[in-house]
């Protein structure tokens, strides 16, 4: 016993005080992959080997790991490279939500001594009420009162300053939103009060206006960690995709540069796998290029000496080395963007739900107030009652449950789509959904899978095809990698071959003891007559005939469902692409659209949405290359899958995760359940004016009412939404 | 009436304590991950508190 009381006092170890005296710096990461308790244990795990490392934190919530260093000993890149062999993949935060962060302690702050407030006053007033019908003393009572007075004034002064703010903020711009009557009464209803308090009478609301205070500081609460959640894990999509690029001076070094330091004239050293950060001229190297980010073609292009290329576009091939012709704002990317942004302009102020209530209410309820107050005078009472009762109606017709009704729904419908793997960006984006009436959707890695894979894959021989695998591991074409994907889905585990040489637009090849093995193109490996409309790949083996291997995009395995069950509930379905007539063609027969487009630039894709637009549709774009971009913030909603570019995932409304389409169709059902559910909410706070506010009127709205109907209101809600988790929905 | 002039002192300290815990959590950024902090109550093989410099 000793001894263990001698180890809980001899303080913390030797090494953590030696630590302290060594200085340290702190790197956020953003981990893409960390999904359980398990991943979050390897990660930390990952780290704290590093030498240098001194502790690692994972967040599992934010998907973000926070590593204290020594000072110096270990960059960024180091720390990823780590986790990069662990199986994971980070990359730098880029912008910080720590002010969000901020802003959401803040409020919970507040709701803490709100919630503190309102139990110990409630404490107080249920005593006062069960002794009004008693026998309770008059100096009791009054004691009580002061009492709760004491606890009231301050936890109002500070719970209520956001509400106090944004309503002066909205006097100030001659406007009345939700918080001007919840302001109104909480004040005076708080004032009044401690006026009673001070005259000994009976009628007393504090425990009305702080619970007030309390619920709807709850509702203010979720509907700012919505904002922030979805923020930083929007900012944590664009820091996976953080643009860096090498640069090459002329003495030949080469230097590690964000994006925003290049300008035109620098030679960037692209490497392979890495996508270019400028829009150049091939200088140096040869290779492949993907491109799907700017055409929305998946098929790579020959990139030779000389040869045009744009940022955000992939090299497959041999390292490049480019000269920039345009960066940062002068890119092709950079236009795309701004054409965008001009877009989401155009597309208007959208007044949410919530707002469009508060344009009503708001001066009905001051109407009301005044109208009692006046009526109380007129019919000879005194001042004093008259304002009491004016009172009681502000704050019984307060719209604790109408401020918890929307996002109480809005938290629910979030949550369930993030258990889907739906990211929902912004509350009115969900609002916005739910007037949807028409889908246009992309092809190219929306509709589809984006990979290339192997098109009827029984016909060729495992023999052939680890071979031909082992020869592909070498690459990065599409193809290539597509077949070595085959390879092992079948268990062959191919095990890639040292000697391949690689010829750019051609293919590979390799020297064996029975002859050379070839796999490319039909010309590469001999073969004459090909059409190649379908995208093929022939191997040719040592000894023996070129064999084909044909590739397709496949759609997405649930595709043609989903766009079944959206037809049969009456949306109208459209394709819109940018690869060639007879792909388009393929695929929208397969998921069975019957309007289709294809070989559409951006500026295209808009017009058809604003031609849809015309006929007064709301339309929904589902979309992901970066020639989406501006469509998808011109489309009254929008839907983007997690692998798209960081440009699309920034204009989307919801970002969907995972291989599903069936992630639209679950959005757009939550998305009107929701709505249904926000009205049917306001409903039942309206139905409990309804009843209430006569009482008030007439003055039987004593404390004990208004308190009743508060809490009560704001429970029918809550639970209201609550159902929205676990109810069964279809489209 | 005097059990009263003990208890209301009491009551309101009791809440006060329970206030101050509430905000001394919030303070030391116990709240920002509950999910990894539910995992982590799983786990078997930490040896020590991590360096809190948050």
């Amino acid at each position: 016993m000793a001894q263990v009381l001698t180890e809980l006092t001899a303080g913390p170890p030797a090494v953590a005080r030696d630590q302290e005296r060594i200085e340290s710096e702190t790197t956020t990461l953003v981990v893409e992959n960390m999904h359980c308790g398990g991943c979050m244990r390897k990660v930390e795990q990952a780290l704290s080997r590093e030498p240098g490392v001194i502790s690692a934190r994972a967040n599992l919530s934010a998907r973000r790991v926070t590593v204290i260093s020594e000072k110096g000993r270990r960059t960024a890149d180091d720390l990823i490279e780590a986790l990069a062999k662990a199986g994971y993949k980070a990359a730098p935060l880029l912008d910080d939500a720590g002010d969000a962060g901020r802003a959401d302690k803040d409020f919970l702050r507040r709701v803490g001594v709100a919630g503190f407030a309102a139990a110990n006053i409630m404490l107080l007033s249920v005593s006062v009420w069960s002794g009004q019908a008693g026998d309770m003393e008059q100096s009791v009572q009054t004691l009580f009162h002061w009492l709760s007075a004491l606890i009231a004034l301050p936890a109002v002064a500070y719970a209520g300053q956001p509400f106090f703010r944004s309503a002066v903020e909205a006097l100030k711009a001659r406007n009345l939103n939700m918080d001007v009557p919840i302001s109104l009464a909480i004040l005076l209803a708080t004032g009044m009060s401690l006026f009673q308090t001070m005259r000994g009478s009976e009628h007393v609301y504090f425990d009305a206006s702080v619970s007030l205070l309390f619920f709807l500081l709850i509702g203010r609460y979720l509907d700012q960690r919505m904002r922030t959640r979805a923020a930083g894990a929007a900012a944590n999509l664009l820091g996976l995709r953080s643009m860096m690029a090498t640069v090459v001076h002329a003495d030949g070094s080469t230097e590690r540069l964000p994006a925003r330091l290049l300008s035109p004239g620098m030679r960037i050293l692209v490497a392979t796998g890495e996508r270019i950060g400028v829009d150049g001229r091939i200088v140096d190297g040869a290779g492949a290029i993907d491109e799907s980010l700017i055409t929305g073609e998946a098929e790579p292009v020959t990139a030779e000496p000389g040869r045009q290329v744009f940022a955000g576009t992939l090299n497959m091939g041999q390292p490049l080395v480019i000269e920039a012709t345009a960066t940062n704002e002068g890119t092709l990317l950079a236009e795309i963007g701004r054409l965008m942004t001009a877009a989401e302009q155009g597309r208007g102020r959208y007044v949410r739900l919530a707002d469009r209530a508060a344009r009503l209410y708001a001066p009905a309820v001051h109407l009301l107030g005044l109208t009692t107050f006046i009526g109380w005078m007129l019919l000879g009472h005194e001042w004093e009652p008259a304002l009491t009762a004016a009172i009681a109606v502000l704050i019984i017709t307060c719209p604790c449950a109408l401020a918890l009704a929307v996002p109480a729904v809005q938290v629910a419908a979030t949550s369930r789509l993030f258990g889907q793997g739906v990211l929902v960006k912004a509350p009115d984006g969900l609002e916005r959904l739910a007037e949807i009436d028409t889908i246009v959707f992309d092809k190219t890695g929306t509709l589809t899978m984006g990979e290339p894979r192997l098109v009827d894959p029984q016909s060729c021989r495992d023999e052939i095809l680890s071979r031909a695998a082992a020869l592909a591991a070498a690459s990065r074409h599409p193809y290539a990698r597509a077949v070595v994907k085959e390879a092992r889905a079948r268990g062959l585990d191919p095990v890639a071959a040292t000697n391949v040489r690689e010829v750019a637009g051609a293919g590979l090849a390799r020297e064996t003891e029975r002859g050379e093995e070839r796999l490319g193109s039909a010309l590469w490996c001999g073969v004459s007559g090909e059409t190649g409309d379908l995208a093929t790949l022939w191997f040719k083996p040592a000894e023996g005939d070129p064999v084909a291997l044909r590739f397709e995009d496949h759609l997405r395995p649930d595709a043609a469902k989903v766009i079944g069950s959206l037809r049969k509930a009456g949306y109208r379905v459209e394709l819109l692409s940018g690869d060639r007539q007879a792909a388009v063609e393929v695929a929208a027969r397969e998921a069975g659209i019957e309007h289709w487009h294809a070989r559409q630039n951006p500026a295209q894709k808009i017009a058809r949405l604003e031609a849809l637009k015309a006929e007064g549709r709301k339309v929904l774009m589902v979309g992901d290359g970066l020639n989406d971009a501006p469509a998808l913030a011109a489309a009254h909603a929008s839907i983007s899958p997690s692998t798209a570019a960081d440009v699309s995932q920034t204009a989307a409304d919801l970002v969907f995760q995972g291989e599903r389409l069936g992630a639209v169709a679950e959005a757009l059902a939550v998305a009107k359940a929701a709505h249904r559910m926000a009205l049917q909410n306001f409903g039942l706070s309206l139905g409990y004016n309804a009843i209430f506010v006569p009482l008030a009127v007439i003055g039987y709205a004593t404390p004990l009412i208004a308190a009743i109907a508060m809490s009560s209101s704001s429970i029918a809600v809550t639970a209201n939404a609550v159902r929205l988790r676990s109810k069964r929905l279809k489209v | 009436m005097t059990a009263l002039a003990w208890l209301i002192p009491v009551a309101l300290f009791l809440g006060g304590l329970g206030l101050a815990a509430f905000l001394w959590a919030l303070n030391t950024n116990q709240f920002e991950d509950l999910d990894g902090a539910a995992w982590r109550a799983l786990q078997d093989d930490e040896t020590g508190p991590p360096n809190h410099r948050s």
